[in-house]
């Protein structure tokens, strides 16, 4: 019965991928974006009842199918495991997943391939899933690598337009280079356990097998240089600003809900393998810490609305990373569902915005929205409050949890990601109030035509603001649930903070903070009416800041140019060398011939001679030399 | 009773069969005229028969003799084909100086 | 029934495809090349079932030779490889107007069959012959059905000819050196033959010449590019789909078992040049304006994971070589197809001049995007299977290894897409398109499903051939 629920999880989607594709022209837009919808809520349903299940009963539901990979020293199992991780994680991938759905059929009604982006929709939300309830490091990277290519698919979309192509495919190299880190992580655990299973593998650690210390840490590292890609950190972030071409319930969707997070999903899964590599956890906070606050940099001065949201978004998945990197991955995982639904109906806000005003995405050709678009203002608002980490709303608990944690272990990434976190309130109300606020900057006929967007585009908003307002709620400070339902898969007890007196300092001085950027904020863009200046215009630091501290072309000078630079003298001179080594054996046996003809004179006394000779020397060789 | 062969030695078969062979290199060595040197050859090859005849009555063992009436044979055949390959020569060229045959200079 | 009887059929289509006369050829090929694959799959069938279809019986008593065809796992599993890939390609041709096409075909039909007698020969000699004739047809299919002007395709075929028939010498050398040693050229026997170090060194060298050349591994492998470019796409297929797969399954079959020694001894040298061949065929292609030629360094990446694999000596590195040879056969037979239409259509094999192509044929475009990612390993292709093995055994041998020839996915990911961009994306074409015909579809899907089938179960292979190969890795590390 589990058996054939869980498959029922995990193929609805690809049902409804399979239907769309072959079928979903002839169903018409309306039917096919339906099919799509239902297919994930099916999965959504199906993840509930297994979610109360597990909370009842406490116990996982393993599901193996049959026999995948075969090697020397092990197997590789199709196998299923839906435990307290997974089953949340599906929780909000399905749930969000059906939003944006019912948001889609809307926003894409325009589109005249609708069915094949439900198609992709759904081909994702099945890879994300496989990626989820494997049971197994490589089962998990087959949705891992899946997902890839659905967000490939999905940001090149609109696949005319070269610029989108080529941000697709940076995406999907740039998750490559992480992948590759990934599989040799896989490649050492393989070797050092003989099994990929999570059970297995946590069993082997907590009996204290002997394993070397040293390839343990190896074997982290390169796990982490996975998530590094597919969650967008330093140094391989530059793919998700770029991935803002796609659609924008794309971008709500994979990348900033769901997909980028399987960075922290992996680590959390592994947390029994990271807890024993002391030195790996410091790299994971340093670099998460420092992605965060350089990511909120280049977001202070971006003007193009997704790519704040973008850069806010590495930043949030920075912060997150600091807090696995202090062993707190319950506190992450919490950060990562306050996250997503703030982020997501940021996201899909920012959709409604851009739907409005037929495709502008520029910032400063916005402003004054307040009056047309009340619910997307609203429901905007309460996420803008929600990610700057003002009380009550849900990332103020997840925020300061984080905050809390890093306080008590290092004062210097402390600051860090309080100087982020302030950055981010800042840039996130600079938003806020260039596109809200004031009068519209946009041309007379855009103005014309502004209105409020449809149903199925706001209902998504308003359900995911309320859930951003509430869900701090499942992890309050002093009495989490969360902590306490994450227990069974963590190696290690919770960290458990006293609301003693220095919570309160750090909650206040966190408050204090996002209250300073928001006035910085208001005083710039409300009292002084500013808006930013146009490109030309941006000198100083400002310009490094703008141009995102020009990484993306520091990459394309140190590694995408010598590796065509390589190319060229590959092609030009060895390719030339190699052949003309060949052509040269040929030429030599040519000469030889050429040379060597000239002996055959043609003169028979001239042979007879020789000949004689040549006897002469036998016999003289056999008789005379012995 | 004694054959004569066995009275007078069979080193000065040797010699005379050395010295026969000597004169037909030569003459295939000096000689121009492909008749001359056909001769020659004919000569070197009888220079062996010879010994083969003598070292067969030497040993009283008939297998050298036999094969001499082979080696005969042969050299018949040879004259044969090797004469008419000559007459060919000499149709077209109006005489058979080797020195003239050098169309399969390479 | 036994094994000779696929060979009679493969040779006797060779001259019922010439004497039907042109109008009826191809349909004569498809007819006895599919018969092929059935009579091969009803053996195969046989064999699991426990019965022998080996043919062996005495040709020459001096010296001796032994007209062998052996039937176990592995050569079963790549006499299905070449006879399930031969209707393929024969289909593929048929869109296509051929003169004299009852020579063409009679010819590929032959090729097979050599292609065939090379996997199933025990002997030394037998199989050596069929090496040797596998290669007289494909130099006439290059010459006179390839493309681009007669004076440089001739240079060419014929460099390619010279080539690697002066390299394969150097393995008939080996042979009757170890005839003296074996006093047969069983393949059995020549395992158990006693060598001194110095002649396995020299053995291996001889062999490694032939099959280095034919795979091929860098630097052997100049001949590749332009031939895979000037021959007809049939002709790059058998030579990229089957025929390189006969220097590969060589060596896993002759070269170590015969001589390990050296390869124990030189292991890093042969992997290296393996990886070194990833590498250097990767960044070649990114370089290409020609799609074929493109597609011929993307092979020349992944022959090279394949070879390094077998070098490495471990079970998974040759069990995953085997499942790479069988992965890569197909999708590069489907990738070469693409190429063949979109430049037929196209008349060009200009990467820059196509563009736009998925606006004018979602279907073509769907079809080649699955084979691209086939092609970069996707997990769930059948290609990740292979090439997972193959990194993995590198990762036992040296974690470095892996890493560098792990790079092959990102730098793989890298010219494909970059490829499938120029020639599919972008704004719509302005030559016109025809969308994929049935028959052309026909060969996607069966290639696709192939490979999906056994990306998600790999099962029936793997525990077909792994006891075959546990016995060679066995005798391959007898010294051990």
């Amino acid at each position: 019965m589990d058996t054939n629920l869980a498959l029922l999880l995990l193929f609805a989607p690809f049902a409804g991928f399979l239907l769309n594709v072959f079928f979903g022209k002839k169903l018409g837009k309306g039917a096919s974006g339906t099919l799509g919808t239902l297919a994930v809520a099916t999965s959504f349903v199906v993840t509930l009842t297994f979610f109360l299940q597990v909370i009842n009963t406490g116990k996982p539901v393993m599901v193996d199918l049959f026999e995948w990979l075969t090697l020397a020293n092990f197997n590789v199992n199709f196998g299923f495991q839906l435990d307290q991780l997974s089953l949340l994680w599906l929780m909000f991938v399905t749930g969000i997943g059906t939003l944006i759905h019912v948001y889609s059929i809307s926003y894409m009604h325009d589109d005249e391939n609708m069915h094949k982006f439900f198609a992709y929709l759904n081909l994702f939300i099945f890879f994300m899933i496989t990626l989820v309830i494997g049971s197994n490091l490589l089962i998990m990277f087959i949705g891992w690598e899946g997902v890839g290519l659905c967000s490939y698919l999905l940001i090149g979309f609109w696949y005319k337009n070269q610029d989108y192509n080529d941000a697709a495919k940076k995406a999907f190299i740039m998750n490559r280079i992480g992948d590759l880190g990934f599989l040799i992580g896989i490649f050492i655990i393989g070797y050092l356990f003989h099994s990929l299973d999570y059970t297995t593998i946590a069993t082997a650690l907590s009996s204290g097998a002997e394993v070397d210390a040293t390839w343990l840490s190896i074997a982290a590292l390169c796990l982490f240089i996975g998530a590094c890609g597919k969650s967008a950190q330093l140094p391989l972030y530059t793919w998700l600003p770029d991935a803002m071409a796609g659609p924008t319930p794309v971008s709500a969707l994979i990348h900033a809900a769901t997909m980028v997070t399987a960075g922290i999903f992996m680590v959390t899964r592994m947390n029994f393998l990271f807890n024993l590599t002391p030195d790996v956890q410091t790299v994971i906070a340093v670099v998460g810490a420092i992605t965060s606050l350089i990511a909120a940099a280049i977001g202070l001065v971006q003007n193009d609305i997704k790519k704040v949201l973008a850069y806010s978004t590495v930043s949030q998945l920075g912060l997150m990373f600091l807090a696995l990197g202090l062993g707190a991955y319950e506190i992450a995982v919490f950060h990562v569902i306050t996250h997503a639904f703030f982020k997501a109906c940021l996201f899909l806000g920012s959709g409604s915005v851009i739907h409005a005003l037929h495709g502008e995405q520029d910032m400063r050709n916005m402003g004054g929205l307040k009056g047309v678009m009340k619910i997307t203002y609203i429901t905007f608002l309460i996420s803008t409050l929600a990610i700057s980490g003002l009380p009550p709303f849900s990332g103020f608990f997840s925020k300061d949890e984080i905050l809390m944690t890093a306080f008590h272990q290092n004062k210097v990434l402390w600051v860090i990601g309080s100087l982020a976190s302030i950055m981010t309130a800042f840039y996130m109300f600079r938003l806020l109030y260039l596109t809200f606020y004031k009068d519209f900057r946009g041309t007379e006929e855009q103005k014309h035509h502004l209105h409020e967007s449809p149903g199925l585009i706001t209902f998504p908003l308003i359900v995911l603001a309320i859930l951003a307002l509430v869900g701090g709620v499942i992890s309050l400070p002093g009495n989490s649930w969360l902590n306490h339902y994450l227990a069974p898969v963590l190696a290690k007890p919770a960290h458990h903070h006293e609301l003693d007196g220095t919570a309160y300092m750090l909650m206040g001085i966190a408050v204090v903070g996002a209250l300073i950027g928001i006035g910085v904020a208001y005083s710039k863009y409300i009292k002084q009416s500013a808006v930013p200046a146009q490109d030309s215009e941006i000198t100083g630091f400002a310009k490094v800041l703008y141009n995102k501290f020009y990484v993306d072309e520091i990459y394309t000078a140190i590694i995408v140019n010598p590796i065509y630079a390589i190319g060229s003298f590959f092609r030009d001179v060895t390719e030339a060398a190699f052949s003309g080594f060949i052509f040269g054996l040929g030429k030599v046996a040519n000469m030889l011939g050429s040379e060597g003809k000239t002996l055959q004179t043609g003169s028979i006394g001239f042979y007879l001679f020789a000949f004689v000779l040549g006897i002469c020397s036998i016999v003289v060789y056999i008789f005379l030399a012995k | 009773m004694e054959n004569i062969l066995q009275q007078i030695g069979i080193e000065n078969y040797i010699y005379l069969s050395t010295l026969l062979f000597c004169v037909g290199i030569f003459g295939v060595l000096y000689r121009r005229n492909a008749i001359v040197m056909f001769m020659s050859i004919e000569i070197m090859l009888n220079a062996v028969n010879l010994l083969l005849v003598a070292f067969s009555t030497y040993h009283q063992d008939a297998t050298g003799q036999v094969f001499v009436f082979f080696s005969m044979a042969v050299a018949a055949a040879e004259v044969a084909v090797g004469l008419a390959i000559l007459v060919a020569v000499y149709r077209n060229l109006n005489n058979i100086d080797i020195d003239n045959l050098k169309n399969l200079k390479g | 029934m036994d094994i000779s009887f696929v060979l009679i059929i493969l040779l006797f289509g060779a001259a019922a495809s010439y004497f039907v006369g042109d109008k009826w050829a191809s349909k004569a090929a498809l007819i006895f090349s599919t018969a092929a694959f059935a009579a091969t799959a009803y053996l195969t069938y046989k064999y699991t079932g426990g019965a022998s279809v080996s043919y062996i019986k005495t040709w020459v008593e001096n010296p001796m030779i032994i007209l062998g065809f052996q039937a176990d796992s592995l050569s079963l599993t790549m006499l299905l490889l070449t006879t399930a890939l031969t209707p393929i390609i024969i289909l593929a041709t048929f869109r296509n107007s051929i003169n004299n096409s009852r020579t063409f075909y009679a010819l590929i039909l032959f090729m097979a069959f050599a292609m065939a007698g090379t996997f199933v020969s025990v002997d030394g000699f037998v199989y050596y012959i069929f090496w040797e004739l596998s290669l007289i047809p494909i130099y006439f299919i290059s010459l006179l059905w390839g493309n681009g002007d007669w004076e440089s395709r001739k240079k060419a075929v014929v460099k390619f000819f010279i080539y690697t028939f002066a390299g394969s010498l150097f393995m008939l050398v080996a042979f009757i050196y170890l005839y003296q040693k074996g006093g047969n050229f069983l393949n059995t026997t020549l395992y158990r033959a006693i060598l001194t170090d110095k002649e396995q060194f020299f053995i291996f060298l001889a062999f490694f010449l032939a099959y280095a050349i034919k795979i091929p591994i860098i630097p052997f492998h100049t001949w590749q590019a332009n031939v895979y470019q000037k021959s007809p796409t049939a002709g790059t297929m058998l030579l990229s789909g089957i025929m390189l797969k006969m220097a590969i399954y060589s060596i896993i079959r002759w070269q170590l078992p015969i001589a390990p020694k050296p390869a124990t001894e030189y292991m890093y040298v042969f992997v290296g040049l393996g990886i070194a061949g990833v590498i250097y065929g990767s960044i070649l292609a990114l370089k290409q304006t020609d799609i074929k030629k493109l597609l011929a360094y993307s092979s020349l990446a992944h022959v090279g994971l394949i070879a390094a694999g077998a070098y490495t000596l471990t079970l998974d590195g040759i069990r995953g070589a085997f499942l790479q040879m069988l992965a890569h056969g197909f999708v590069v037979v489907g990738l070469f197809y693409a190429a063949e239409i979109i430049s037929r259509r196209y008349a060009t094999g200009e990467i820059s001049e196509m563009g736009g192509i998925r606006v004018q044929t979602p279907k073509f475009a769907s079809m080649f995007m699955i084979l691209v990612l086939a092609s970069v390993a996707m997990p769930l292709t059948f290609n990740f299977i292979g090439e997972f093995e193959l990194l993995y055994s590198m990762a036992q041998t040296h974690i470095w290894f892996a890493v560098i020839a792990g790079t092959t996915i990102i730098l793989g990911a890298f010219y494909m897409l970059k490829m499938f961009q120029q020639v599919m994306l972008g704004e719509q074409n302005a030559k016109p398109f025809a969308d994929v015909t049935f028959g052309e579809a026909f060969v996607f899907i069966a290639i696709i499903a192939v490979l999906i089938f056994f990306g998600i179960y790999p099962k029936p292979i793997t525990e077909f051939i792994t006891p075959e190969l546990e016995r060679l890795v066995r005798i391959i590390n007898r010294f051990n």
